[in-house]
């Protein structure tokens, strides 16, 4: 499925996620918040813009931006998908912790790195599935399903820890957190290569849009033969799959498994980007690419706050400050004024 | 049994009720009189609902007046009608499960001393309450450890007490078993004779002519009549809830017994334990065979267990003579078959989406996860169906939630003919839809059959049945009863086959 | 026991004492109520208590309350039924003791508090074991004083959880230890929430926002682990930790020893995990000549640098469960 090409939308229509034109596409809220934090960066810190080669690899606050985004991202990827669903996933915090851990704890006792990058992947995978099978064959709400993950999966990754955190010197774990690709660092990079070939797949395949329908109409989707339990499962282990990916990276950053604090809150982080990048909560329409922006526009904020020289207990006041205005801005009623002014505008 | 005489305890006139667009209730005259039984009936969508939350205070009338003991009223919620007299008791108990069921029947009003629950009194007057229902049971246990029965007569203690003019019961019956219904029609008996007015709206008629003196039914958001059961026969209650007036005897043209070559799908003892007896059927190619039966007859559990909405306990499918395995609606679409169902908004359409994404998304299902319909195929599929459908959207992109009732019913339609199926299930297709759009898919409901389409519609407005039919299947407590064909095809005979006997057996 | 005496008494004065003292602990029964694994430091306490009590010959019964003073309760009046001989504390939180505390007092067993102080009447319990934060925060400050001589120093620091009660006292001492010194200067000051990876975040924050750290000249970090994320911020900008920018925090885990042995820290002040050695010897004097110990036992805030055998000091800690 492809985006609709451009083409003139009745006036009586209310503004839907889809953009018409390019320069339509460019000023949804999203974009024009992640600038202003950038610009308020800027003015807080006139090096931020500034990027440098160095080391054989690209380096400035702005690639901080983007690296320290990407665990958040890719928890909002999949995270995308399962609100889309109308669903959510607490668990991929815990699901991080215990990825890390595994992988931690696997190098450490001697096994191969490939090895235990594939088993920390593969038990993401099933605690997605986990969460999948509460979800459609236990018919369990998500939000309590998965909390039941969310719980248990910290304590799980403490287990493997034994409640320290596994230090390693792996070269390949080190690097899927701190390496570097084409310039880019790794965790960049992934992000990136996730994001497009999720993207891609969702919309050239026609799982986007079973996925909407589900969470748009689960019982209508039903009567139109689509088996949502199937694909509901597929969702909730790709967002464990993400959690597992997230958690190497984080990981590999500290080269070290912190069952106590990786990922620790970071659901929360992942389901206010994919709402700032503007999938409902309750489900149906979703963009994987602007929950990508979602992230960023979180991690920009944090990075300015780091760099604005705030006292602490200033940071959370900013963000959920920063927050509702972007809230406030991609809200219904905002829409509706700026098309009205637009309208206006069109008129003299 | 007699209706009794005098003035009556309540009456509403010309009440009116509007919902956006559509009009629930086009001025409907209802009476109460003291010491009666009143029968209130009518299909699905007849306006029975409204009219009782209106009487009971749940809504309030847009025109129209009420009078109580002959004085205008007017109730702002439920507990206002209450005060003034008016009980209800619905179907599923109202009350609190894990309370004791003295609790239950003083909640609210228990009498205190200084502030405290005065527990032993309450239990005293709980028993003596009880006793005049014929019940002799422990007050402090439960509600909940009480059968269905025995706590759907305590929220009638409850209301009556509360109340003590009119009680209305919203089909308490509906889970109950013979001799609860026996129990209960007792104490129904009991508080007629105490001269309280009673509504009762039940979906079995042997229970109308059994307890009730006179019915009022209501058809389309219109009264069509109120009279004494006495001298009237279940045909023509049938008759006056299904049928315009009692004037259809035309037999639509060209709509004959048109069963050519084999069937295209057969289902051989199809049933489901506790929701329909095994049904033998079978659709050919270029029929209609439709469906008639009052609401809760298991017309619609029929259509399910066909689409596998329900997984049927007994029987087979066939499809062009070779078995297929029916247990979930992929299934069926993948057998080729379509279903419109009859909550539109709850089964049907995916408000959000697109027109034409609501149009290709049974065809996507099928073809599964990755062979996706590309854009040109999509926009090619969705204006083919629309135009032949006659679909009214702005644009194809619009959300499909924006559109009249008829045009998501055709939307739902040409979800279905974009999978050129094998076998379509109507059911209920012109509910809420306008007259215009109405004529309109009766129309191409026929135009579908002549291309050779096998369809299955489920009505319950018989000259739709019989307009495009060519044969009918009637149900009755969840069994089908009856097969009409050719010239038996007409509303007559089919109001027959539904009243025919009504079954004195209460369903669990 | 009397053989054991006789037997101390052949020996010198000193061995007396202490060979005594321990011996007198032996064969007693001593209940623990921890709070948790929540952390290394804790994980480590558990298993230094363990091993204290072990050398002592005592019968420690090993209580987790995962986190949960209801637990806790549970677990001392489990111990005042068995009859132990002594209790120890980790308390979860400060408040809501005074009932459980009674009942143990009734019953005549003296409960000792570990680590942490509560809010209820001294006589409550026989002593509490602690470290003193401030001076926690006061020795690295010192050391940092000392360490740059007169030259200017800009600082760094990463703090601990916002609000939280170490954060607020280590910044304090900090602060106190480094006010003689008017050549150093604390320039930035973020939170990192005690963990790793927060750490090294603000560290990259601090060295971009810094001219790419040049003018940073030491960094104070509330715990090691800030400090370890802190250091690969450093290294990974293209710096020396250790010796392009200082590296000072407090704890004393194994992994701030093993980055001394590379040269990427200068000190460490110890938060030591072996709150029960302190608190046995208390219960030692008590139990056998009813020699009453001071209310607040405060543990030694000792100061570690490359000069004290980092490598050893690793070894020794890496089993402790940190």
């Amino acid at each position: 499925m492809t985006r609709p090409t451009i083409e003139l939308r009745p006036a009586h229509e209310p503004p839907g996620p889809r953009p018409k034109t390019l320069a339509e596409a460019l000023v949804r809220p999203q974009f024009i918040a992640l600038a202003t934090v950038l610009l308020v960066n800027w003015l807080l810190f006139p090096g931020f813009f500034s990027i440098t080669w160095q080391d054989g690899r690209l380096f400035g606050s702005l690639i901080d931006v983007l690296n320290r985004a990407a665990p958040v991202a890719i928890l909002a990827i999949g995270m995308t998908a399962v609100i889309a669903t109308k669903g959510v996933d607490l668990s991929v915090g815990a699901v991080m912790a215990i990825a890390g851990a595994v992988a931690a704890a696997m190098v450490v006792a001697g096994w191969p790195a490939g090895l235990a990058v594939a088993a920390a992947l593969a038990v993401g995978l099933v605690c997605g599935l986990w969460n999948g099978v509460l979800v459609t064959l236990l018919d369990i709400q998500p939000i309590i399903a998965t909390l039941v993950l969310m719980v248990a999966g910290r304590g799980l990754a403490q287990l493997v820890t034994e409640g320290s955190i596994v230090t390693f010197a792996d070269p390949v774990l080190i690097f899927i957190g701190t390496g570097s690709v084409l310039g880019l660092p790794t965790p960049v990079a992934i992000a990136l290569l996730l994001m497009t070939g999720a993207a891609l797949l969702v919309r050239r395949t026609a799982l986007g849009l079973l996925i909407e329908a589900v969470g748009v109409n689960r019982s209508a989707a039903r009567f139109a033969g689509i088996r949502s339990s199937a694909l509901l499962l597929v969702v909730y282990a790709f967002a464990g799959l993400c959690a597992a990916i997230s958690g190497l990276i984080v990981a590999g950053d500290i080269r070290g498994a912190d069952a106590n604090n990786a990922g620790l809150w970071l659901e929360l982080d992942a389901i206010l980007a994919v709402v700032i990048g503007g999938t409902s909560l309750l489900g149906g329409r979703f963009s994987i690419p602007m929950s990508v922006v979602g992230a960023l526009i979180i991690q920009a904020m944090n990075t300015g706050i780091l760099i604005s020289g705030f006292s602490p207990e200033f940071n959370l006041v900013v963000k959920s400050g920063v927050i509702i205005t972007i809230l406030i801005l991609q809200s219904p009623l905002a829409a509706s004024i700026l098309q009205n002014r637009r309208m206006k505008r069109g008129r003299t | 049994m007699q209706a009794a005489e005098g003035r009556p305890v309540l009456e509403a006139r010309g009440i009116v009720k509007i919902f956006g667009q559509h009009t629930a209730l086009g001025g409907v005259d209802f009476e109460l009189k003291p010491g009666e039984v009143h029968a209130l009936l009518g299909e699905n969508g007849a306006g029975k609902s409204t009219l009782i939350k209106i009487l009971t205070g749940a809504y309030q009338p847009d025109h129209g007046e009420m009078l109580l003991d002959g004085v205008p009223v007017s109730f702002r919620d439920p507990l206002q009608a209450q005060g003034h007299g008016i009980g209800t008791v619905y179907q599923e108990v109202n009350l609190l499960p894990n309370r004791s069921v003295a609790e239950n029947l003083f909640l609210g009003r228990q009498p205190t001393r200084f502030g405290l629950i005065r527990r032993r009194e309450i239990e005293a007057r709980a028993r003596r309450l009880l006793a005049d229902y014929g019940l002799e049971i422990d007050v402090r246990a439960d509600l909940s450890d009480y059968s269905v029965a025995v706590q759907q007569i305590v929220a009638i203690a409850r209301a009556v007490e509360l109340s003590g003019k009119v009680l209305v019961l919203d089909e308490p019956t509906a889970s109950l078993d013979r001799n609860e219904v026996e129990r209960l029609f007792d104490v129904v008996r009991k508080l007629k004779a105490r001269g309280l007015g009673i509504v009762f709206i039940t979906h079995f008629l042997g229970q109308v002519f059994e307890l009730c003196d006179r019915v009022t039914i209501l058809r389309n958001g219109r009264k069509i009549a109120t009279q004494s059961l006495q001298g009237l026969s279940a045909t023509d209650v049938v008759r006056m809830m299904l049928g315009k007036d009692v004037a259809f005897d035309h037999h639509p043209t060209g709509v004959a017994d048109a069963r050519r070559g084999a069937a295209r799908v057969t289902f051989r003892n199809l049933g489901r334990k506790g929701s329909v007896a095994p049904v033998t059927l079978s659709v050919h190619e270029g029929e209609v065979v439709g469906v008639a039966g009052l609401l809760g007859s298991g017309r619609t559990e029929v259509a399910r267990l066909m689409f596998g909405v329900d997984a049927a306990d007994s029987g087979e499918i066939l499809v062009d003579g070779t078995p297929v395995t029916i247990r979930n609606p992929a299934q069926a679409v993948a057998a080729g078959f379509g279903f419109c169902p009859e909550d539109r908004k709850i089964d049907g359409i995916f408000g959000e989406l697109s027109v034409r994404e609501n149009i290709i998304i049974a065809l996507q299902a099928k073809l599964g996860w990755f062979r996706a319909l590309n854009r040109e195929d999509q926009v090619e599929l969705a204006g083919r169906h629309a135009e032949a459908l006659d679909i009214r959207a702005a644009s194809p992109d619009m959300p499909v939630k924006l559109l009249s009732g008829g045009n998501q019913q055709k939307v739902i339609l040409a979800r279905w003919l974009a999978i050129d199926p094998s076998f379509l299930i109507l059911d209920e297709p012109t509910r809420g839809i306008d007259v215009g759009a109405h004529a309109e898919i009766v129309r191409t409901i026929n135009r579908l059959r002549e291309d050779g389409l096998a369809l299955f519609a489920i009505s319950s407005e018989l000259e739709e049945v019989v307009a495009y039919s060519n044969r009918v299947v009637v149900m009755r407590d969840r069994e089908m009863v009856a097969e009409l064909s050719g010239a038996a095809v007409a509303p007559d005979a089919i109001v027959q086959a539904i009243a025919e006997t009504p079954a004195p057996e209460a369903q669990p | 026991m009397a053989l054991l005496k006789q037997l101390a008494l052949g020996a010198g004065l000193a061995a007396l004492l202490s060979t005594a003292a321990q011996a007198e602990l032996t064969g007693k029964v001593i209940g623990f109520s921890q709070i948790g694994s929540e952390s290394g430091w804790r994980a480590a306490e558990t298993s230094v208590t363990k091993s204290e009590a072990e050398k002592r010959g005592v019968e420690l019964k090993f209580a987790d309350a995962q986190q949960k003073q209801e637990n806790q309760i549970k677990a001392i009046r489990g111990f005042i039924a068995q009859g132990v001989d002594a209790i120890l504390v980790a308390p979860v939180v400060s408040t809501g003791w005074d009932e459980v505390l009674t009942e143990a007092q009734e019953a005549g067993i003296p409960v000792v508090l570990l680590d942490r102080g509560i809010d209820a009447s001294q006589d409550l319990y026989l002593t509490s074991v602690a470290s003193d934060q401030v001076k926690e925060g006061r020795v690295a400050g010192e050391w940092l004083v000392s360490a740059v001589g007169g030259k200017p120093c800009n600082v760094v620091e990463l703090q601990g959880t916002v609000g939280s009660s170490p954060a607020i006292n280590r910044k304090q001492g900090f602060e106190e230890g480094i006010a003689g010194a008017a050549n150093i200067t604390l320039t930035r000051s973020q939170t990192g929430d005690f963990t790793r990876a927060k750490g090294k975040e603000v560290m990259e924050g601090f060295l971009k926002a810094e001219g790419g750290g040049a003018s940073i000249c030491a960094v104070y970090a509330h715990n090691d682990d800030m400090a370890v994320g802190a250091i690969q911020a450093i290294k990974d900008a293209g710096l020396k930790p250790g010796s392009d920018i200082l590296v000072v925090s407090i704890d004393a885990v194994p992994d701030i020893f093993a980055a001394m042995v590379a040269g990427e820290a200068n000190a460490t002040v110890e938060l030591t995990p072996n709150m029960a050695g302190p608190a046995f010897d208390a219960l030692d004097a008590y139990l056998n000549d009813g020699t009453v110990p001071e209310k607040f036992i405060i543990t030694e805030s000792k100061l570690y640098t490359p000069a004290d055998n980092p490598q050893g000091e690793y070894d020794s800690r890496k089993g402790l469960g940190y």
